[in-house]
């Protein structure tokens, strides 16, 4: 961001009030600045992470409503709470902007004289994106694939580049989907860290509204920008309670979803258990929930050639744990069987995930639950396997 | 497939043409849909042209060179006597054999008649049934020669097509992914059609190819692509059941383009 004069009464301040004209406000900066906006929007009969340019495109009146294996979008009542984001989560998550389902790692063309020119991929700018209504699980999602693609020896150069330049600003949950169980997970439903801007919508009919707090100095440049008034406790008191409904809902007391404590090591001690043939009877192997899960990263090489030879191009694109053609080595596939690659996936997630990166792979976001065509649900199958095993 | 590719022939400017590979193109019980998928390729006709030598494709002239061939994509179901004999003699005359399309690859809408009595068919339509001389059943060319690889859907995507010349043409192996078009869906960014508006997709059991070309403009699959790798049809239509459909339904939902492949032949005489 560029230099930036302070309006705001709260100049200086991490936290403030928005109403939507500030809202409409921070999109036109961001443009401004040359970032795309990219936020929730209705597509096809769902809830989709696409380039909104105006406050207009955001899913204003529509509410989205989650179980196993049904996503059911529709207009809101209309003497519900005036909401901008009561669409829980987009069917898939920013993922595919970090880390795009295909990638050109190189090219290869054959020049005049019978050699070879590579192209230099890394010497593309990654497109300048600014996030509007990350969910905070989407934001410890982020958090994960930051272990996954940035730690270690073998940094992803494109990732990091994407990731650096993106702006993050999250919506804190005020209502939770059948299908949520960030607070079992400790990732929601309000953010506490890894955002530029985090909002709290507060759907009052006669002042809709927002209180907005920084937590970055790229945050508080964007919201030093902005027309706005400080925050008074009513508004931290609304904010508070919209986001503590959300943490009710998830209570197990209350019908709510939650993953079982100590997961890890249950599934660590249950590798064999009859259950897994179980789950394979209803598993479609159609790598739904990996491709929508946000902290997935699983990925093959395929190569592409011209007709005439002359260009060649290696490709990047996501895979999945549950196509039998993911764990091929030499003389077939190590993991035919489905309730071995539900296991895999399941196992990978929730318990060796831990060894490997030192956090859960799964936030609790649900949409693994929501988007399996058949309603397959990790949280119940955690359950029946911990059931079983108390009898 | 690994025979040396002709590009890399003569990379020091040498400019003869290489040998340009023959490629045939025959037709079974078919609609011809599958082959002109290669004059579909259009932006890249020229180069397929240019490629490879169009030995013997009806379609597109009546020209015909002699065998041996290096490449036969065959299209078409064998449902006659005649059939047989003809696939044998065009297996011997073939390097590689490619199955193009739901007929070849898995005997085609006209394995229907494999769920009937064909006796009461040939009755039914024609007026001199003797005059009709053909099988029992609609079945895939694999059941009767070797087929080096097959193309699914109906018809075939033409990028699978130029990927498969392109891989022959270059000796490498082609990229022909056999897991579900549900991948396909995810890396599009098209929201699933069966959890979000309840339609009865079957992509979750039909092998990727077509790039999702359905649910993208809001359709369910309806399998055109065959069975993917692992389908597990009884899963699915159990949530088809869940979902409103009558056993009729499911039944017929299995039974389409690709009713003689196993995994869908089998699923549609559950809910018989």
């Amino acid at each position: 961001m560029t230099q930036r004069t302070h309006r705001g009464d709260t100049a200086g301040n991490d936290a403030a009030v928005l109403d939507r004209d500030g809202l409409a406000a921070l999109i036109a900066g961001l443009s401004a600045a040359g970032f795309s906006v990219i936020g929730p929007r209705i597509a096809d009969g769902a809830v989709v992470l696409d380039e909104i340019t105006d406050i207009a495109d955001l899913p204003a009146g529509w509410r989205v409503d989650q179980a196993p294996g049904r996503v059911e979008t529709r207009p809101a009542d209309p003497d519900a709470p005036p909401h901008l984001f009561d669409t829980v989560l987009p069917a898939q998550g920013l993922k595919r902007y970090l880390y795009p389902p295909r990638r050109r790692l190189w090219q290869a063309d054959r020049d005049a004289a019978g050699g070879w020119h590579l192209s230099d991929e890394d010497a593309q700018p990654p497109p300048a994106l600014a996030f509007l209504g990350l969910r905070p699980c989407e934001l410890a999602a982020v958090a994960v694939q930051d272990r996954v693609f940035l730690e270690g020896p073998y940094a992803d150069s494109d990732y990091a580049a994407r990731r650096r330049r993106a702006v993050l600003i999250a919506v804190n949950c005020t209502r939770a989907a059948a299908t949520c169980f960030c607070a079992s997970m400790g990732t929601g439903p309000r953010a506490t860290a890894g955002y530029d801007l985090a909002l709290t919508e507060i759907p009052d009919p006669d002042a809709p509204r927002f209180l907005a707090e920084a937590g970055s100095d790229r945050g508080r440049a964007l919201l030093a920008d902005l027309p706005q008034r400080s925050a008074d406790p009513t508004d931290r008191a609304a904010a508070d309670a919209a986001t503590a409904e959300a943490t009710r809902q998830m209570d197990p007391a209350n019908g709510g979803r939650a993953m079982i404590g100590d997961v890890a090591d249950l599934l660590r001690r249950t590798l064999d258990h009859p259950h897994w043939d179980r789950v394979a009877e209803r598993c479609l192997g159609c790598t739904n929930c990996t491709l929508v899960c946000p902290t997935c990263f699983c990925a093959t090489v395929e190569d592409e050639t011209t007709l005439d030879g002359a260009t060649a191009t290696r490709w990047r694109r996501w895979d999945s744990c549950f196509a039998v053609g993911f764990s091929y080595m030499h003389g077939g596939s190590v993991r035919r069987e489905m309730s071995a690659r539900y296991r895999q996936w399941m196992t990978h997630k929730l318990a060796h995930w831990h060894d490997q990166f030192g956090v859960s792979g799964c936030v609790g976001c649900g949409r693994c639950i929501a988007w399996c065509p058949v309603g397959i649900d990790i949280t119940a199958e955690a359950q029946a396997i911990a059931a079983s095993e108390e009898r | 497939m690994a025979r040396s590719a002709p590009h890399d022939a003569k990379p020091d400017g040498d400019r003869r043409a290489p040998k340009r590979p023959k490629l045939a193109v025959w037709k079974f019980s078919s609609c011809d849909g599958c082959q002109l998928s290669l004059l579909d390729c259009e932006d890249e006709l020229l180069a397929v042209a240019e490629a490879v030598e169009i030995a013997y494709f009806l379609e597109a002239t009546r020209a015909r060179i002699r065998g041996p061939y290096d490449v036969s994509l065959v299209e078409g179901s064998i449902t006659t006597p005649d059939d047989i004999r003809r696939i044998q003699k065009i297996r011997g005359q073939s390097r590689l054999l490619v199955t193009i399309g739901a007929c070849a690859t898995a005997g085609g809408i006209q394995a229907l008649r494999n769920f009937a009595r064909i006796h009461d068919f040939v009755t039914a339509v024609y007026p001199t049934p003797h005059y009709i001389e053909t099988l029992a059943t609609s079945t895939p060319i694999h059941d009767y020669v070797p087929v080096d690889l097959e193309l699914r859907g109906c018809p075939i995507d033409k990028h699978q097509l130029l990927e498969l010349l392109s891989a022959l043409l270059n000796g490498r192996a082609p990229v022909l992914p056999t897991h579900a078009v549900c991948v396909e869906c995810k890396m599009r960014g098209v929201p699933c059609v069966a959890v979000a508006k309840g339609a009865p997709c079957l992509g979750p059991v039909t092998q990727a190819g077509c790039g999702a070309l359905c649910p993208a403009v809001g359709r369910a699959c309806y399998g055109c692509f065959g069975p993917q790798e692992s389908p597990n049809c009884s899963a699915l239509a159990a949530t088809l059941k869940a979902g409103g459909l009558e056993r009729r339904q499911i039944a017929h939902a299995f039974r389409s383009f690709n009713a003689g492949a196993e995994a869908f032949r089998r699923e549609s005489e559950v809910h018989d």
